[in-house]
């Protein structure tokens, strides 16, 4: 069983990455269950959601020892670092976090300047899926070409596919590959 | 058929229009909105009809008519909704009219608060109108089983001629899962003869109106006819899930999102050596005292353990009363945060210390 936590804040697109990796599990056939932070919290509050994948009956949908933590704020770092499980994956926009700031030292720190990158490839709104290539690329759980076939799978599906996604994507998953 | 992604409220809302329904009437409340919202569009796909009313009380007077004329009706509702919705349950029982009525629970009384709970276990099996009447409530634990429940709702409050309750919760509510729809169906309004219609010539007047009248001697048997109506939903529409309960010395009982949770606790417990099972009621009411009988007959429980997501422990007077008082019943609650599995499974191994 696979937990990931995505976090941000609402707007950042936090719900959708988790609903991509959620996409992928179906369509591999495995079980998954995704549950979001609902309720008072609009753009710019706090936002996540709480993915679970397994091949097995998965029971609880909440958790509590994720293998990976996306995080695309401060914030969100602040509320669920101390839940992640040791040796696990963070994953951090950087552009948007203190460089000084310290982190546990039993987990894998992945920065990548997610919001930069978004601007300096013409997609602000892409930071979620370079944080998903990023997710991809540091996560010994996936590998990057599933990720961004399941990805582009999912967003067709939708019938709304930008066609930048996949350069977004691709940024996400070098960047963390370069610090792996 | 392949299996969608779907939000339970979604899922839900779904399933009632393949299972016929195809009115609607309700107001937005979270945790339930997307219910209204899903079928505000999807509805007129269907060729039914989708209302949001001005309050909950006109909702559920709305669907008492549609009920009367033959449709499959559904109107949903969450926390302070729900009590809205009350008067209008007990005007469906007097009335003897099948419908569906859907509470995704949240948590506290007056406004309480929007997020994940089971706040109205009482309510929903104790019922908040006036008067003798109980309701079959059935208690999903996921999005697929939210679809399956809601899509037998109908038949099962057309069997009896009563109104139907489903028991979700905001979790099982916003949660998304794969899901796998029923074939979509149709319902004609004539199926009954019960259903008003306009009459023809000469036809007596129908009406809408308390069972009494409908008997001649003045209603003489109408209390033997309503205890029997109850008798045969507690006889024949109990159900549940049993796990692990063969060899099991502490037993859980939990419904909903709660089960999920104690499923993994199960897992957490029996890894340490500790004999954990679970019986979860889908029928709140009737509980399911069946599922205990084959408890007692196992000889080993020491203690049953109920789980909730409210303050109170509401469902422990039904375990006390199911298990005959025979067995110790304790409570484990949570009210601000979601149920966890290892706290779960930390208060079981205490207990199994006092027993």
């Amino acid at each position: 069983m696979i937990e990931i936590i995505c976090s941000g804040v609402g707007g950042q697109g936090v719900l959708v990455a988790g609903m991509v990796l959620a996409d992928i599990a179906m369509e591999d056939g495995k079980n998954v269950s995704w549950y979001p932070s609902y309720g008072f919290e609009m753009r710019g509050g706090a936002a996540n959601c709480e993915v679970k994948i397994g091949d097995e009956d998965l029971q609880s949908p909440y958790c509590y020892e994720p293998d990976i933590l996306l995080t695309m704020s401060e914030s969100a770092i602040d509320t669920f670092e101390a839940r992640l499980k040791p040796g696990g994956v963070l994953l951090v926009n950087s552009s948007l976090v203190d460089p000084e700031r310290s982190y546990r030292d039993d987990i894998k720190v992945i920065r990548v300047p997610a919001t930069d990158i978004a601007h300096k490839l013409g997609n602000p709104r892409g930071t979620n899926i370079i944080m998903l290539g990023s997710l991809a690329g540091a996560s010994e759980l996936y590998e990057v070409d599933h990720v961004r076939d399941g990805m582009n799978h999912y967003f067709d599906k939708k019938g709304k596919n930008n066609p930048k996604n996949t350069a977004a994507f691709d940024a996400g998953a070098e960047a963390a590959q370069a610090w792996t | 058929m392949a299996k969608v992604l779907m939000k339970g409220n979604e899922a839900l809302a779904e399933s009632c229009l393949r299972a016929g329904c195809r009115f609607f009437s309700g107001y937005p409340i979270t945790p339930q909105t997307e219910i209204l919202e899903y079928l505000c569009w999807r509805m007129d796909e269907v060729g039914g009809d989708c209302v949001q009313t001005e309050s909950e009380l006109a909702g559920v007077n709305m669907l008492l008519g549609a009920a009367a004329g033959g449709m499959r009706a559904l109107t949903t509702t969450a926390g302070p909704g729900f009590s809205l919705k009350q008067e209008g349950i007990s005007y469906l029982c007097g009335s003897d009219l099948p419908a569906v009525i859907v509470d995704v629970q949240r948590i506290g009384c007056a406004l309480g608060d929007i997020f994940m709970g089971q706040g109205d276990y009482w309510q929903l099996t104790r019922g908040g109108g006036h008067g003798d009447y109980r309701t079959i409530v059935l208690a999903p634990e996921s999005v697929q089983e939210s679809v399956d429940l809601a899509y037998g709702a109908f038949d099962l409050a057309e069997k009896y001629r009563h109104p139907v309750l489903i028991a979700t919760d905001a979790t099982i509510g916003q949660m998304i899962e794969p899901v796998e729809l029923p074939p979509m169906t149709e319902h004609d309004v004539d199926t009954y003869d019960w259903a008003l219609k306009p009459r023809e010539e000469g036809e007596p007047q129908r009406a809408v109106w308390n069972r009494y009248w409908d008997w001649e001697d003045g209603g003489r048997k109408y209390p033997a006819y309503c205890l029997e109506k109850y008798n045969a939903m507690e006889r024949e529409e109990q159900r549940w899930e049993s796990v692990a309960t063969e060899d099991a010395e502490i037993v859980i009982v939990a419904y909903g999102t709660s089960a999920r949770v104690a499923k993994s606790a199960i897992a957490i417990a029996r890894k340490q050596g500790i004999k954990l099972g679970l019986i979860r009621p889908i029928t709140l009411w009737p509980f399911p005292k069946k599922a205990f009988e084959e408890l007692e007959e196992t000889g080993k429980v020491k203690a049953v353990l109920d789980v909730e997501r409210n303050i109170l422990g509401q469902m422990k007077d039904d375990i006390i009363l199911a298990t005959g008082n025979r067995i110790p019943v304790e409570f484990y609650g949570t009210y601000w945060d979601n149920m966890n599995e290892f706290k779960i499974a930390e208060y079981v191994k205490e207990m199994l210390g006092r027993y």
